[in-house]
């Protein structure tokens, strides 16, 4: 079957989808976008979280079918969604309120503003809350979310936030840094 | 055709600053917060098939026939591989005894072993044609556990054997086993004026890395193989790959793949032969990518143990002796059992001052999941057993268990079980000072909110099973003690290439090893160590491969201490070339060319006194210096095999943990309110890097307490639970807070004076659990994880693997 929806403010088309492949498996395997990481292939981990009409969903619970139609944003779109949300939807005057630390990529490409970060990505490198960052595409687009929808979160509503994300590296200590990190410069920058 | 997601050079450019000590940021931090790092399952090639591998359905059993005709006809395979297609005599592999069968060989040992492979155009196809693959099993009687492996007549899961332990075990279903004796435990005993014995039980732990194994074989034009691989050791999978392909290593050519966490679960092979295989075979690139699954069957585990103990001690609080017998149960196959044996020997005392011993670990041979490698590698059995036993040996006497610990703790200069002299600094006893003297987290933090009892800092969380109805507080100690490094005699070197060039008028430090970067930062700080050493900042680190020599494993704590010290090794004798090529040039212009006492700072040759002598972009013009050097921390040697006498060990690490849980008893669940660590870690290269590592082995630890285990039916010996439904790791709700103290105590035999740090965290966290649990509770509770029912009383133990309530300890 066909199946076209729009990834990351694109629209896209997926031919000869066989109608048990998940929305994971398409994007990973059909559009080139392997961002969004398959860890248990049963919605326990997170790892896959990618918004669907902006509501957070296991991409490898979502039958591909369903998303006909609708809007998704994964990892890879997220620096660029979270611009389009601080300026009001309007894609000029990429925010910039976020960016601190070394910013490799800054020194690599400087002054391109496609290559800007959001708060929430800044946040995980500058917290040291990415090691082998597998769980981290997933954990992003579910921290993003949750400051879109509380941008004050205390450490309670963090942890419920993130409560269905997986990780095995950290402890999850330097992610709750970052997220708190990412909230103080989003209300710096207010 | 392009493969997609290979690996790239890691550049952290002149806006990076950070030599040593220094919190550097990771070089691949903006690739894995784009998405665009690519790890091994990402990787991708236009005509490439997908490999599926069909595992045995028991645990034991001989394969009668295996039909493969209506799997191989089936549209979109290409090609359905079982044992009979082996290309090369070498039809085994393994860490160090090679009893494993790439597939099936007429029998197999354990649930989940592979018998075939198919190759598919997608991977739904792969999976629905395995499932028409037709193997007749002829099921086996199963050994499960020392009685049954042991017992007369038993069957014996290897037959044959002919490895370098078969000749010392005392069974054939025994792996290894090692002995330790020093001093003499029974005289001692006769002193003691408190004896204490226990018996305990350690679940079986998964590694549960979130990236599940994978990777890419693409067979290439000279008749070998290019694979794209996540691992932890490239030359180790190397040397077991090439033989049973029938190829010279130099045509089996391995690239590390991006690597979704290891833990020790990839320091055995999983998809690697088969991928290259099926590659080879089919003329095409092979992905092969384990769900979580089939995760659980293709990896190794940590071992599941038994263990007995008793100490003695004096009226005073001085422990006179401890006797112990460590059953470690290694599943169906070898991988690093001998190994981990040795290690659940010789530290068994753990960190204190024994000086008589009576020890014996083994490990079986039995029809159970294979075990191996896992963060603690039998320091994290043993630490669980004997830290019980200091609390009980200080309550038997009337002591405090901290004071008690620390009476009794050893230090620099104190002899090991296996007479090894501990050369460098040990804070056993100021550790403990240190997460004792910690404040305790106030009491029943659900009510600092507001009126509303805050479920999510209760016991169940958000089950909402407790609004504070029931729940007591406890609070444990634990410390430990993990060696650093391979051990027993291992050539446990590294190899690192370091080129030295001015570029655009910028010197520029490239740095190539072959070490597994699964996580733990090992490029941030070998890029800290370049710039250290080099005076220089930029740096870039090249993707791991087999072009250039060995790292050795990713594992044993050992990369930032071996290839760390490799890198440092080599950027040395970078900077001696620099100085010669100074000399030759300017030598005559100024006579501190001729002091040794020369250093390379911002990009300049200057003196100890800070003074300026030449640029590096002057010293090498259009020269580069490039060096590949090997690197060795000093030698061990191998245990004595009756007495267990030896300098086994490199280097000791030590962590120690103090746990405050609250236990609901009613409903026998446990929240883990804080978990206080402190740990010397020599020098912290990286720090916000190693307090990383802390926390992290520190939840891993948090998961076997009360969480995580492997069950495995023990009528069967089938996997009951291989997934994340069944098999649960902590989540973001379950893990407390975990302040970390780092101690900096330099042992002087290490590059900087650092100590491994990735696994002694892992130890100590989970017996601080159980004692804290045990404080709250009054329980006995000799097994962990500790699951509801053994808190409650109410349950049965249905796994077979020990039994939990002890009843209430005396008062």
């Amino acid at each position: 079957m066909r199946v076209t929806f729009t990834v990351n403010g694109r629209e896209q088309v997926a031919d000869d989808v066989w109608e048990g492949e998940s929305l994971l498996y398409v994007l990973r395997e059909r559009l080139g976008l392997p961002g969004s990481k398959n860890a248990c292939e049963q919605g326990e981990c997170g790892s896959c979280t990618v918004r669907l009409d902006g509501v957070p969903v296991c991409a490898c619970l979502v039958a591909a079918g369903q998303a006909e139609g609708r809007e998704v944003i994964t990892v890879e779109g997220l620096a660029d969604y979270a611009r389009r949300r601080d300026s009001g939807v309007s894609d000029s005057g990429a925010s910039d309120s976020g960016r601190s630390g070394s910013g490799e990529r800054g020194a690599e490409h400087p002054g391109d503003g496609a290559g800007e970060l959001s708060v929430i990505q800044q946040a995980f490198i500058d917290a040291g809350a990415v090691q082998c960052g597998f769980c981290t595409p997933g954990l992003l687009v579910a921290a993003d979310e949750m400051l879109e929808r509380n941008p004050s979160p205390s450490d309670a509503d963090i942890r419920e936030a993130l409560s269905g994300n997986l990780c095995r590296c950290t402890g999850y200590e330097k992610i709750l840094d970052a997220v708190r990190l990412a909230a103080a410069r989003q209300e710096e920058a207010v | 055709m392009p493969t997609t997601g290979t690996p790239t050079s890691l550049s952290q450019g002149s806006r990076t600053s950070g030599g040593i000590g220094e919190s550097t940021l990771r070089p691949d931090g903006t690739l894995k917060v784009t998405g665009e790092f690519a790890y091994s399952s990402d990787m991708w090639h236009d005509d490439m098939l997908w490999g599926h591998t069909l595992r045995s359905t028991v645990a034991h059993a001989a394969i009668r026939s295996i039909d493969i005709a209506e799997a191989l006809a089936t549209p979109g395979v290409h090609a359905v591989l079982t044992y009979d297609d082996l290309p090369a005599p070498v039809k085994n592999y393994g860490l160090e005894i090679q009893d494993t069968p790439v597939l099936a060989h007429g029998k197999v040992r354990h649930h989940g072993e592979p018998v075939a492979v198919i190759a598919a155009d997608h991977p739904e196809t792969a999976r629905r044609a395995a499932a028409k693959i037709r193997v007749d099993y002829a099921e086996l009687p199963v050994v499960t556990d020392e009685a049954s492996a042991t017992a007369p007549g038993a069957p014996l899961v290897h037959e044959d054997r002919a490895d370098h332990h078969s000749g010392h075990v005392p069974h054939p279903n025994i792996v290894h086993r090692q002995p330790i004796v020093r001093g003499d435990a029974a005289g001692a005993a006769a002193r003691a004026d408190v004896i204490v014995t226990g018996d305990y039980v350690f679940g079986m732990q998964d590694q549960a890395f979130l990236g599940p194994e994978s990777g890419l074989a693409v067979p290439a034009e000279d008749g070998g193989v290019d694979l794209y691989v996540a691992t932890q050791w490239l030359h180790s999978d190397l040397r077991q790959i090439a033989p049973v392909l029938g190829l010279p290593e130099e045509k089996v050519r391995m690239t590390l793949s991006g690597v979704g966490g290891a833990f020790g679960g990839r320091e055995d092979l999983s998809m690697q032969i088969h991928g290259c295989l099926l590659a080879l075979r089919t003329g095409k690139p092979v992905k092969m990518v384990y769900n979580r699954f089939e995760s659980f069957f293709g990896h190794v585990h940590r071992h599941p143990a038994r263990l007995h103990y008793e100490h003695g001690a004096t009226r005073d609080g001085r422990i006179t002796h401890m006797k112990c017998r460590i059953v470690l149960d290694g599943g169906a196959y070898a991988s690093s059992s001998p190994a981990v044996v040795g290690n659940a020997a010789s530290l068994s005392a753990g960190p204190y001052v024994i000086e008589n011993v009576d020890i014996e670990a083994l490990a079986l041979y039995t029809n159970n999941p294979p075990c191996g490698a896992m963060r603690g590698f039998g320091a994290v059995q043993a630490c669980f057993a004997y830290e019980a036993q200091m609390d009980r040996l200080a309550a038997a006497l009337g002591l405090d268990p901290v004071e008690f610990r620390q009476l009794n703790a050893m230090e620099q200069g104190t002899l090991m079980p296996t007479g090894q002299r501990v050369d460098s600094p040990a804070p056993v006893a100021e550790l403990l000072r240190r997460v004792k003297a910690r404040p305790l987290p106030p009491e029943q933090q659900w009510l600092a909110a507001g009126e509303e009892a805050d479920v999510r800092a209760l016991p169940g969380g958000l089950s909402n099973t407790t609004h504070g109805e029931g729940v007591v507080r406890g609070v444990g100690y634990a410390v430990g003690i993990k060696n650093v490094g391979f051990s027993e005699g291992f050539d446990d070197y590294s190899t690192a290439r370091v080129r030295l060039e001015v570029i655009a008028g910028e010197p520029v430090a490239v740095v190539h090893t072959a070490m597994a970067e699964v996580g733990q930062g090992g490029v941030t700080v070998h890029a800290q160590i370049a710039r250290t050493e080099l005076g220089v900042a930029q740096v870039t680190i090249l993707p791991a491969d087999t072009r250039v020599g060995s790292a050795g494993s990713t594992s044993a704590s050992r990369q930032t201490y071996v290839t760390g010290g490799a890198i440092k090794h080599t950027c040395e004798a970078v900077r001696e070339r620099v100085l010669e090529l100074g000399r030759r040039k300017f030598g005559t212009y100024h006579p501190a060319w001729a002091t040794a006492e020369l250093l390379l700072e911002d990009g300049k040759v200057v003196t100890h006194g800070g003074e300026v002598l030449a640029g590096l972009a002057d010293v090498l013009e259009d020269e580069a210096v490039d060096l590949e050097l090997e690197w060795r921390h000093r030698p061990t040697e191998a245990f004595d095999l009756r007495t267990g006498q030896g300098n086994g060990h490199v280097q000791y690490s030590f962590a120690a943990h103090r746990a405050v849980v609250e236990v609901d008893t009613e409903l026998g669940l446990v929240k883990v309110v804080e978990l206080a660590v402190a740990q010397d870690v020599g020098k912290a290269l990286n720090p916000l890097s190693v307090i990383g590592q802390i926390q992290g082995g520190t939840t891993q630890g948090l998961g076997v307490a009360v969480m995580e285990e492997i069950v495995v039916d023990p009528v069967t010996a089938k996997v009951r639970n291989p997934s994340f439904t069944d098999y649960l790791i902590p989540t973001i709700l379950d893990t407390p807070t975990i302040p970390v103290d780092l101690l900096e105590l330099a042992d002087e035999h290490a590059p900087y004076g650092l100590r491994g740090a990735g696994e002694a965290p892992t130890l100590s966290s989970t017996p601080a659990i159980l004692a804290a649990i045990r404080n709250a509770t009054g329980l006995e509770l000799n097994r962990t994880p500790v699951r509801p029912e053994h808190l409650t009383g109410t349950g049965t133990d249905s796994s077979g693997t020990g039994t939990g309530t002890g009843g209430r300890t005396a008062p």
